[in-house]
């Protein structure tokens, strides 16, 4: 095994976001993953790439999730340039919808906080009655009492994303090496010694992207990361001629015509089994939102689990004790995937984040950030 | 508040019928869902009401499904017919779905006996409209009186096609060719397994009465490479046999590998299941009884392992002996004297499968397809493409469902699943067995959105989903 | 009894289903597939294959083979993926 200038441990969308970006700029990166069976939250992404409603209570998350989108068609004209695929971005507007006045006002107030926040990002969103909401989506219900449009909020297609990664990465010759579960890290004179299930390989850096596999492995490194499953429940219907060109913060209508219904947060362990109740809710709320939704047939649903840090915002580290090990968690990983690949990897590279990256680092929850 | 029952038998095929039969004469509250209008499966489809009135043309096995029903019919036992069965779960919680309305029932024990589908055979053109299974043409006979009015192409290996073949000759149909692909070599594998099936086995008489009568049917054998041709629809088959490439127009192919347990609603509940690697397919890990592994749930008939209608039936009803000892019904000892008969006629009904397992066994060639043959029918998927994939390092199915969609149309792999689970293990080099299957969920059938929409919900549930 | 298929009369046994009914009237294929616009057909017969797709009495993607056919009942070939609404 060639010597790698660094190895990036989770080959989900963050890993290979990042794996991406670092092999653009003309590193030699390893890609380590698990197997076919593993918790994998990038399989259970939703797809959204969504602003409005990002940031509450950390206005820097906002600013970057915001960079994050107005580069995402950058990153899919990349994408599509080196593997042909086509990530499915678009970006025409989305809503959050309101079944209540009551639900209707709580969300104004709500965003309203959040753009009152100090060095928050601005950008437009509107507040829509039911008239001004049935303008633009003609097919809403009669209890849908109002709604936030941003017409910056945009969708892509997850697992085509994923497979577009895949695809640059292992066209720029980056080494991808599933089913190596990472046993160890070691310091070493050149770096640092990983060792897997199938044998041992060094490179100059390691960037822990394992998600939930991250709280395992950031003390090999001097780092912590207190992340844990948060489950999220999908509902898929069969592929349906377009009806529904702008997504919902709960419903979107895929490129290939299915319509995905979410979405619920669960603390329920690792445990990834669907349950009847919320997917009759998460049905429910959709049907009313959209009547002719009702007579689509279901044919999948999944749970997946959410990669979650004690606020819901993502970690980007370094390491103090281990000089060259970095460590990127998040729970949007569609969303941030063009910040990940094109503003995140080259500090990684160049082995220093910069003091902007300070509000994402793991003092906030009271951790140090030395073990 | 959903509905209780003692018994949950979830398939009206043989095994479902038998057992339930049993369970009803043992006292159990029984409902058998199916989602036929009429009961008998796919075996004993149409028994009550087929409009082939000449009894012949269908045989002596096809009839004997005539007393299971009747018995079943006096039984007691409910039967819900019209209904899908959509989800069970480790607790016997059954999702419903009738008339366009969607509900639960629980059950205190449950036998899924599903029963089997044809195992895919995956050859270039065989979406082609004029493609069809074999079972598919049985259907159209025992349920509609319906046989192909220009000659037809029968092509494949295993008893049931041989079945069809003869029904055909019985009812007149002419065959242009029976393309028989079991490859010679099958013999080798078949060889040690012959005396079980000459001596003792039932199928033997059978079998030979069967080649008798396609004597004077053309036939083909170590067929290989074989292909549906045509724009739009089937025109002609192609294949190659002795070296040399052949073609015959028809505008009906009828194809065949042996049926394959219907695992999606084992799998789905969260049954542990195992690889057969003698008839190539996943079956639920059952006890003697058919007790899966998960507690009260049983799984009988070919959906547990393809043993044939006689034995379907059989263990069927040791299913429901054991179902009934676990309800208190009936004590083990009891169990154990009640359920002899159907012990040792199972046995005597599943001497000589190995031999017919090996004998029948599908050629390579048919489980992994090439290039442009499409793999998943709902997603149109190639074998080409799930090549590439696994070279830019897919490891298994549910990564591939990320890089494909194979798996995740309405037919929820039951069309595609083997042949993906093939490919990628010849790919990788590995046993199938480790390469694994689809990971599969509820809906195992598709139900509308409204209908799951109006199933009952929780306060936990609007917690989870409606946040401020 | 008689059904209209895409408008045309066509003549049914009770007790079929739309499927077979359709096979027997000469309908060689049932519906434009939803990826690729090819036409399909029945395939499986038992309700496993999904190929049989077709919009009956106003209502997309039913199964043929698992619907008995009924007195007037109209049946239409499906182009591509089903409609909403």
């Amino acid at each position: 095994m060639r010597g790698h200038d660094i190895a990036v441990l989770g080959g989900g969308l963050v890993g290979s976001a990042i794996a991406w970006g670092l092999t653009r700029l003309g590193a030699r990166v390893a890609l380590l993953d698990e197997g076919d069976v593993a918790f994998r939250a990038s399989r259970g992404n939703f797809g959204l790439v969504w602003v409005q409603s990002k940031g509450q209570g950390m206005a820097a998350y906002a600013g970057w999730t915001k960079r994050s989108s107005d580069s995402w068609a950058e990153l899919q004209d990349h994408l599509r340039a080196e593997t042909g695929i086509d990530a499915g971005f678009a970006r025409p507007g989305g809503f959050s919808l309101c079944l209540s006045e009551a639900e209707l006002d709580a969300r104004i107030a709500w965003m309203r906080r959040l753009h009152n926040q100090p060095d928050m990002v601005p950008y437009p969103y509107e507040v829509l009655d039911r008239p001004a909401l049935a303008r633009m989506l003609p097919a809403i219900g009669p209890e849908v009492a109002g709604g936030i449009f941003c017409p910056i909020d945009g969708h892509a297609n997850p697992l085509r994303l994923l497979r577009a990664l895949h695809g640059a990465l292992k066209a720029r010759g980056a080494d991808y090496l599933p089913e190596h579960a990472v046993e160890g890290i070691v310091r070493t004179v050149a770096g640092f010694e990983i060792d897997t299930t199938k044998g041992k390989l060094g490179a100059q850096q390691v960037v822990l992207t394992a998600g939930l596999g991250n709280a395992r492995l950031a003390p090999m490194v001097g780092l912590t990361a207190p992340v844990r499953p948060q489950r999220g429940q999908i509902v898929v219907t069969e592929r349906a001629a377009r009806f529904l060109d702008h997504p919902m913060v709960t419903i979107r209508q895929t490129d290939e015509g299915s319509v995905m219904i979410g979405d619920s947060q669960e603390e329920a362990g690792f445990d990834t089994q669907v349950g009847a109740p919320i997917l009759a809710t998460m049905a429910e709320r959709a049907v009313r939102m959209f009547p002719r939704l009702g007579q689509l047939g279901v044919v999948r649903t999944w749970a997946a689990l959410r990669v979650m840090t004690p606020d819901g915002f993502p970690i980007y580290q370094q390491s103090i004790s281990h000089p060259g090990a970095f460590l990127a968690t998040c729970h949007s990983g569609v969303t941030l995937a063009a910040a990940h690949a094109l503003h995140l990897a080259p500090h990684i590279l160049g082995g220093h984040l910069p003091t902007s990256f300070a509000p994402f680092g793991p003092a906030r929850f009271g951790v140090p950030a030395a073990a | 508040m959903n509905e209780t029952v003692d018994l949950a038998v979830i398939g009206a095929g043989p095994a479902g019928l038998a057992a339930a039969t049993v369970a009803a004469g043992l006292g159990l509250a029984t409902v058998v869902l199916d989602e036929q209008p009429a009961p008998g499966g796919q075996i004993y489809r149409a028994i009550g009401d087929t409009p082939l009135r000449e009894r012949a043309i269908l045989g002596a096995d096809y009839w004997r499904g005539e007393e299971l029903v009747a018995a079943f019919h006096a039984s007691g036992a409910r039967h819900l017919p019209g209904t899908t069965v959509w989800s069970l779960d480790a607790a016997r919680e059954i999702g419903i779905s009738r008339d366009g309305a969607a509900r639960f029932i629980q059950a205190g024990a449950a036998i899924v006996a599903t029963g089997a589908l044809e195992r895919p055979f995956p050859i270039p053109g065989w979406t082609l409209p004029g493609v069809m299974t074999a079972g598919a043409a049985q259907i159209l006979l025992k349920a509609s009186g319906l046989v192909p009015e220009r000659p037809v192409v029968l092509a494949g290996c295993g008893p049931l096609l041989y079945l069809l073949a003869a029904q055909y000759r019985r009812a007149g149909t002419r065959i242009a060719a029976l393309l028989d692909t079991a490859p010679a070599a099958n013999w080798h594998r078949a060889w040690r397994h012959l005396p079980e099936f000459a001596l003792a086995s039932p199928y033997l008489r059978k079998g030979l009465a069967l080649i008798g009568e396609l004597r004077g049917v053309p036939r083909r054998r170590g067929v290989e490479a074989l292909r549906a041709e045509g724009d739009g629809r089937l025109a002609r088959v192609s294949f190659r046999a002795g070296g040399v490439r052949h073609s015959i127009d028809t505008d009906l192919l009828l194809l065949h590998h042996g049926v394959i347990p219907q695992v999606n609603l084992s799998f789905a509940a969260g049954c542990a299941h195992d690889w057969d690697a003698a008839q190539l397919c996943w079956r639920p890990r059952i006890d003697e009884w058919g007790a899966s592994s998960l507690d009260g749930i049983y799984v009988a008939g070919d959906g547990a392992g393809i043993l044939g209608a006689e034995a379907a039936a059989e263990r069927g009803r040791l299913a429901a002996f054991d179902a009934a000892r676990r309800l208190g019904r009936i004590d083990a000892g009891r169990r154990n004297v009640l359920a002899a008969p159907a012990r040792h006629a199972l046995e005597r009904a599943s001497r000589g499968r190995r031999f017919l397992d090996a004998l029948y066994r599908p050629p390579d060639w048919a489980r992994l397809p090439e290039g442009d043959t499409v793999i998943c029918r709902c997603e149109e998927a190639t074998a080409a493409q799930v090549l590439e994939a696994v070279a830019i390092g897919c490891p298994g199915p549910n990564q591939l469902k990320a890089f494909l969609r194979c798996g995740m149309g309405p037919c929820q792999g039951r069309q595609c699943g083997p042949t993906v689970q093939a490919l990628i293990a010849r790919a990788r080099g590995l046993p199938e067995a480790s390469v694994g299957y689809y990971r599969l969920r509820p809906p195992v059938k598709p139900i509308t959105l409204a209908e799951l929409a109006a199933l009952p919900k929780t306060p936990e549930a609007a917690r989870a989903v409606v946040r401020g | 009894m008689r059904l209209s298929v895409d408008g045309r009369p066509v003549e049914a046994r009770a007790g079929d289903t739309v499927a077979a009914a359709l096979l027997a009237a000469g309908v060689l294929d049932c519906r434009d597939s939803a990826v690729g616009g090819v036409p399909r057909a029945p395939y499986c017969l038992m309700g496993v294959c999904f190929d049989c797709l077709v919009r009956i009495d106003g209502v997309d993607n039913c199964q043929g083979c698992l619907v008995p056919v009924r007195e007037g009942m109209r049946v239409e070939r499906q182009r591509g993926a089903r409609t909403v609404g």
